[in-house]
């Protein structure tokens, strides 16, 4: 069954921002889809609000629509562009959500268009939990005793009769959100609640309990004749209880006999034909009871997941690109095994190594929630780590998560053991190693965790050879003692640590002693045919078969696990930063560790070594590589710390030199540089305790901002008002040193804040794009909305910085990129910092501006200038690249997933994700990436306001202009008696401290539609949390900033005057590709 | 830990840990890439005379139980992996994995880079060595693995078959009556024709057709087994007596006794396949089977007449003939293992089709 040549232009629907549950692996399925389709001679048409993914790079497709998700805005793309069909199978739940909704809404009956991929019935067979068990029932597989409720009565009944704990899952939403367990009648009242309301079809399942049973997954894929293939087992190291997106997971399945496994696999293949998916990949889970074996069906995806991201990266096999092809009629044997070239994609992978999935989390970024893993995914990325075992697998994640503790050097507390072992948190897997090395017995951890022991034997094994090492030293170590710890992946700082050396010391000594790693590869097919991918990780075996090409290569570093603050972005830079090396004849050479991204597909780079981004692990590389260069300015921190330790040994670094970066990262020295080029910033001072740290503050003057050196994301900083604030900071919340002091600077209150991203081959700076905050200045700029142009500078002001700009990277000789951020306060522009390397903002311009700056800046590390590449830039050297039409970047944060966390903006990032709404005049643009953050601004209904004294004048006015558009109002008594004042009319509504009704009843009562509440400060801090949470749980925008409330009626004044309209990057950027063409 | 030593006799030494037996084994070295079913392998008496590495690194960690043993005792010669798991963990354990091969006199080397080794094999093809647990020196065991026999031509089927005709466990309502010749039969293809309502009574490789034909069966099965199909002419002699009188079925060694009794040759691949993840395509049904797979031998396709047979099956990875059958006669058979264990439950139809087969020629008498 070859290609079908009755579609001809097909729609692919992206997941939209990075949430928690649904992070950039649809950026790597959408990408392949889209790479896959347009190989095959199909035209693609694009939809995905993300802007920094690279799936809506205008390259990829061939009209690509950064627009809100909805099916509004999706009819006007199938509309204007007349798509055949529309592929619902790689842009996660959200993708498939909307294909659901656009069908059902009658729009691809009405276009024409076809669905492929899944069909709707399939779809909701397997979503919607009753169907599916019916379905499971009827081809004889088993799935757990369960009830679907809509009420309080039918779910305590049910309970009653199965017995507690229950575990409830809300129909429809997404990573589990809102599920849970409950342990007892008041947990499943709170929960159920909480359920009901976040369903969209106020439905929740209440099932009995698998707690502790073993877990599992398979990957499958299915073409249209009925071929139907396992791509990869998958066993979770946590039992059941945690969901599999927090697991430690272990491809492939390590304790099922070849008996069960058959078993889950005939299971798979036929729920995939009983649910009726035709093509394409799905994911069915199981768990198995630990002692009696009993098996039982829990859910399947009837699309490309997250697991399915993993599984591929895990075996080679790229599912999301397979199911493309076999979406588009082709069968599984006419599609070529791209590693071994000889074979086809009809077969199941065969591995020979072991591959360890570990979540990463970022709780210390979210106080108030409380750091339970459960039905609910929480984390907000994760590490791939391959080896030859298990252990050396394992030991390999838990350092490619970067918490920036070392396992060994954490502190546990022993009394804590019990407790820790049996409530599932991020530390479990730390406390299975210290419990063990304490001296506690297998079957002790056993009982507590209820994980394998096969895993824990694993472990144990690990802490019984750190004990023999323990008697050693770097001395009197035998070859075999050493080869052995490297084989069981201990790392050499872990080495130095317990020999009370340093890592390097114990990399010269095992050199000397012939230990080196050498690099195997992923294969497919355990090397029984040759293998055309050089898709290496490293390994202590006896052979090397990375076979360096003699060419010119640079390797590019990644940016590691997705973390708040350092996520898709910077994927996206190393991506083009491989895709412009390709095209200029030189070798790319990725290392990364994240199996969601587009970086670590083998497709991406000439070669990809899937590795820990560690000293230890990139020097390896070079050493076999022996690369002309390697990029750090690309991976966000993550490689820029490995910078001047790389350098040190040797190893080029190509682009802004890592002195360069540290100037800028050094406080004294960066301060002497402003100071030279008579450039102002906010008076500021370092400190390494907690005296000094208040002394500084004292000279500074308050409010200052304190915050820990080298972070990206904002990670740990606060504002504060008064010494007892940074007392408190310095002794609580950051660790510092000497080399890494406190930073404190003078915050700079209600002062319009401003991004610049710029390209400089060290003479010539051209500013790509300026930014204006609209949040001001104190919110975290990643978790600020901007807007491209700027919309309220000054003439004077954009001279500033854009002369600022030109003489910073002159001074820091800046080749590649650069992100500056200024602060404009009474006229005055401030430098706030420095960043010589590619920002968040990166893939937001490059999209705005429609030339690629990471393409540019990677022509300017291997030494050509910016005059050179003026073909890619519009013409342009110098000055600031030019936007046509309005581009608004908004966050998406995470509050819905932690009830007891406060969602007030602060200096510390908390947003995952972002969108882009585009429009010709900002309050569309606004509008729409609002729209796409999932905070829609309505068009009319009631707004409540609340504001400081200090925003009383501001209120006026867009309170003024909201009653223009028919809005009522309601405002707390202050609030309300200054807009009465002016004419206004306003109801009055108690503060929530003051009694009832208050505005929180009125929200819940769906009585108001929009939210202004701006801070007052400490003394009313309750109150506003209070009505900051009910906005959230109630979906009604809440605006806390007066420059927001300003954009927010600009949107509201778009969505009364404009109709929903949207444009494609390509037809945006017209004029620019035709002045480089 | 002791050390163990795999010589091959193109000189490459490995050395590793000993587990199993302190013993030392020659045969021919060879690679199976199956992730799970480590015991099915072990016990799957067409290992007889080889040495398996298995590509999978973990090996040994769900133990070994009494239900899934494919014959009475682990017919392999030694055993080499990447790591073997000190503890057994599977509700249905009853020993640990060395325990059984150590109790059968099976010697195991791991911690060797089977990778290599593999890739060593894949380049130069299958080749002979020996598996010292039990001491020896490199060259000494270079030369022992020289001075092994080859495994072409060597007739091993008769000798793991077994001596005395028996009758396998019926089920409730037999539909048919089979006689499976027992060239090394795994139990699972006998469970399986047991489960398509056979009774099956299991005779050694040397019966006569006419005792066969002797015990009135509804078909004659031939099983799967060790060793060169070439010297095995008796065998072949009496499935061509066979061949119009009843209808036959064969799986694996079958397959090529009925290819060599079918006019055609059979020949030495350079490296065997063995493993679970094979794409056979049906060419009847246009379908693709993820098949498992252990044969070092292949019938050889232009060798059969098309004018009498029909080729069904073909391994989509090299070509390689998977399954015929006959035009003439009733009578079929695949290279590779319907009865899986280890392995995809994707051809189990096979089984169905020898039962519509017996039927249709019951139905024709």
């Amino acid at each position: 069954m070859p290609r079908r040549d009755d579609i001809r232009r097909i729609l692919i629907v992206g997941s939209g921002p990075i949430v928690i549950g649904q992070a950039c692996e649809f950026d790597y399925s959408g990408t392949q889809a889209c790479k896959a389709l347009r190989a095959d001679g199909y035209q693609v048409v694009l939809l995905n609000s993300n802007p920094a993914t690279i799936m809506t790079d205008p390259e990829l497709a061939d009209c690509t629509y950064v627009e809100p998700l909805t099916p509004e805005f999706a009819e006007q793309v199938i509309r204007r562009e007349r798509p055949d069909a529309l592929l619902s199978t790689v842009g996660g739940q959200t993708g498939l959500n909307l294909s659901v909704a656009l069908a059902e809404a009658g729009v691809l009956d009405r276009y024409g268009v076809e669905l492929i991929g899944a069909k709707v019935d399939a779809i909701k067979k397997a979503e919607d939990r009753l169907l599916f068990k019916d379905a499971m029932r009827r081809i004889g597989l088993e799935s757990p005793d369960s009830k679907l409720v809509n009420n309080l009565e039918d779910a305590l009944a049910y309970a009653g009769r199965v017995g507690y704990p229950v575990v409830l899952r809300p129909s429809f939403t997404l990573g589990g959100t809102g599920g849970g367990i409950a342990y007892n009648r008041e947990d499943l009242i709170e929960i159920l609640d909480r359920g009901l309301a976040l369903s969209p079809v106020h439905e929740v399942l209440i099932e009995e309990s698998l707690l502790g049973w073993k877990e599992f997954e398979m990957e499958v894929m299915r073409d249209l004749a009925g071929n139907a293939i396992i791509v990869c087992s998958i066993e979770n190291f946590d039992p059941m209880g945690v969901h599999t997106g927090d697991s430690v997971t272990v491809a492939p399945a390590q304790t099922l006999t070849d008996r069960e496994y058959q078993m889950m696999r005939d299971g798979s293949l036929a729920c995939l034909r009983e649910i009726g998916v035709d093509t394409g990949g799905s994911n069915v889970q199981f768990a198995f009871h630990p002692e009696t074996g009993r098996m039982v069906v829990i859910e399947m995806n009837p699309r490309v997941s997250r697991s399915s991201a993993l599984a591929s990266k895990a075996t080679g096999f790229p599912i999301a690109k397979i199911a493309a092809k076999l979406a588009v009629g082709y069968r599984l044997d006419e599609i070529a095994n791209d590693i071994t070239r000889k074979t086809p994609a009809c077969f199941e992978p065969a591995i020979d190594y072991v591959v360890v999935k570990i979540p990463r989390w970022q709780f210390e970024k979210l106080p108030g929630a409380e750091p339970v893993l459960g039905t609910q995914m929480k984390s907000v990325g994760e590490v791939m780590a391959i080896g030859r075992t298990f252990k050396q697998a394992l030991a390999k994640g838990m350092r490619s998560l970067e918490t920036g503790k070392a396992a060994a050097a954490e502190v546990f507390d022993e009394s804590l053991i019990p407790q820790k072992l049996i409530t599932p948190t991020p530390e479990r897997l730390g406390y299975v190693f210290h419990a063990l090395r304490r001296g506690h017995s297998l079957e002790q951890v056993r009982e507590m965790t209820t994980i394998d022991p096969w895993f824990l034997q694993q472990i144990k094994e690990v802490v019984e050879l750190e004990k023999r090492l323990e008697a050693e030293s770097l001395e009197t170590v035998s070859p075999a003692t050493l080869l052995r710890a490297k084989r069981d992946g201990l790392s050499d700082a872990f080495l130095a640590r317990t020999w009370k050396t340093d890592a390097l010391a114990v990399r010269e000594r095992r050199k000397q002693l012939g230990i080196r790693a050498v690099f195997n590869r992923v294969d497919t097919c355990a090397a029984e045919f040759e293998s055309f991918t050089p898709y290496l990780y490293s390994s202590y075996e006896s052979e090397c078969e990375a076979e360096p090409a003699s060419r010119k290569k640079v390797m590019i570093l990644g940016s590691g696990p997705n973390r708040i603050g350092q996520g898709i972005e910077f994927d996206y830079c190393c991506c083009h930063a491989s895709f412009a090396l390709q095209e200029s004849g030189v070798e790319s050479i990725m290392v990364n560790c994240n199996p969601e991204t587009v970086s670590t597909d083998y497709d991406t780079s000439d070669r990809l070594y899937f590795e820990p981004l560690t000293l230890e692990e990139v020097l390896n590389i070079c050493d076999t590589e022996k690369p002309s260069g390697v990029i750090v300015q690309f991976g966000g921190q993550t490689p820029l710390t490995l910078a001047l330790p790389l350098k040190r040994q040797g190893v080029p670094i190509i682009g802004t030199d890592p002195d360069s970066i540290d100037l800028a990262e050094d406080r004294k020295r960066f301060g002497k540089l402003l100071d030279d080029l008579g450039i102002p910033s906010p008076p500021n001072g370092t400190a390494t305790g907690a005296d000094e740290a208040c002394e500084a503050a004292r000279r500074i003057g308050f409010p200052v901002l304190v915050r820990p050196s080298y972070v990206l994301g904002g990670r740990a900083m606060a504002i504060a008002y008064d010494e007892e604030t940074v007392r408190r900071y310095v002794q609580e919340a950051v660790v510092f040193s000497r080399e890494r002091p406190v930073l404190i600077d003078r915050f700079l209150e209600d002062a319009t804040e401003v991004d610049v991203d710029a390209l400089s081959d060290g003479e010539d700076v051209l500013i790509a794009g300026v930014m204006e905050h609209i949040e001001e200045a104190g919110i975290h700029s990643g978790d600020s909305s901007c807007v491209l142009p700027a919309i309220s500078l000054g003439g004077i002001e954009r001279a500033t910085i854009e002369s600022c700009t030109v003489r910073l990277a002159r001074a820091l000789k800046v080749v590649g990129l650069m992100n500056v951020q200024y602060a404009i306060k009474d006229g005055t522009v401030y430098v706030l910092e420095v960043n010589p390397r590619a920002s968040r903002t990166v893939p937001y311009v490059s999209k705005a501006t429609g030339v690629p700056l990471p393409k540019v800046a990677v022509g300017l590390m291997l030494g050509r200038r910016l005059r050179e590449m003026s073909n890619l830039t519009g013409g342009l050297a110098q000055g600031c690249l030019p936007v046509p039409q309005f581009f608004v970047k908004s966050p998406v944060f995470p509050f819905n997933k932690f009830p007891g966390v406060d969602p007030a903006l602060g200096p510390e990032m908390r947003s995952t994700g972002e969108v882009m709404g585009v429009g010709v005049n900002f309050g569309e643009a606004f509008a729409k990436a609002q729209l796409s953050a999932g905070t829609p601004l309505p068009d009319k209904g009631c707004a409540f306001l609340s504001v400081n004294n200090r925003d009383k004048a501001a209120a006026l006015e867009v309170a003024r202009r909201l009653s223009e558009f028919g809005f009522s109002l309601t405002a707390t008594r202050g609030t309300a008696a200054a807009l009465q004042a002016a004419g206004l009319r306003v109801k009055t509504v108690l503060k929530v401290n003051e009694g009832r009704p208050n505005g929180v009843d009125l929200m819940k009562a769906g009585a108001i539609q929009l939210v202004i509440y701006t801070p007052a400060g400490a003394h009313s801090f309750s109150d506003e949390r209070v009505i900051r949470r009910a906005a959230i749980a109630n979906r009604i925008p809440c605006i806390t900033t007066m420059s927001a409330a300003r954009a927010a009626a600009e949107a509201v004044a778009y969505r009364r005057r404009d109709p929903v309209r949207v444009w494609s990057l390509q037809e945006i950027h017209r004029g620019q590709q035709s002045a480089q063409g | 830990m002791s050390r163990a030593i795999l010589a091959l006799e193109d000189g490459s030494v490995f050395e590793g840990s000993a587990f199993g037996a302190p013993a030392r084994r020659a045969g021919e070295v060879v690679f199976n890439t199956s992730i799970t079913g480590y015991q099915e392998i072990f016990t799957d008496p067409s290992y007889a005379g080889q040495i398996v590495i298995l590509t999978y690194p973990q090996i040994g960690n769900y133990g070994a139980n009494s239900e899934d043993s494919e014959a009475g005792r682990p017919y392999i010669e030694g055993l080499v992996v990447r790591e073997f798991s000190s503890i057994a963990s599977n509700w249905r354990s009853q020993q640990r994995a060395n325990e059984l091969l150590e109790s059968h006199g099976v010697p195991v080397i791991a911690e060797v880079d089977t990778r290599r080794l593999v890739r060593h094999l894949r380049t130069r093809g299958v080749m002979r060595g020996v598996l010292s647990a039990a001491g020896g020196g490199a060259a000494e065991l270079v030369e022992a693995a020289r001075n092994t026999p080859c495994m072409a031509g060597l007739d091993l089927a008769t000798r793991v078959s077994v001596k005395d005709r028996y009758e396998w466990e019926p089920p409730a309502e037999p539909r048919f009556n089979v006689v499976a010749y027992d060239f090394g039969i795994k139990r699972n293809i006998l469970r399986r024709l047991a489960q398509t309502g056979c009774r099956v009574t299991v005779v050694p490789a040397l019966t006569r057709a006419e005792d066969v034909l002797a015990l009135r069966p509804d078909g004659v099965f031939l099983s799967n087994g060790p060793g060169d199909p070439e010297p095995l002419r008796s065998q072949v002699e009496q499935v061509r007596a066979l061949l119009g009188r009843t209808p036959v079925f064969g799986i694996c060694l079958g397959h090529q006794i009925l290819g060599l009794a079918s006019g055609g040759r059979t020949y030495k691949l350079k490296f065997g396949h063995r493993g679970a993840n094979h794409p056979v395509l049906n060419h009847l049904t246009n379908r693709v089977e993820i098949t498992s797979h252990n044969h070092g031998f292949a019938v050889d396709p232009d060798s059969l007449d098309p004018s009498i047979t029909e080729l069904t099956h073909v391994n989509l990875n090299d070509h390689t003939l998977e399954g015929f059958r006959r035009r003439d006669v009733p009578a079929f058979s695949v290279q590779y293992h319907p009865e899986a264990a280890p392995g995809p439950h994707d051809s189990l139809y096979l089984f169905d089709d020898f039962a519509r087969l017996m039927e249709e020629c019951r139905g024709g008498r």
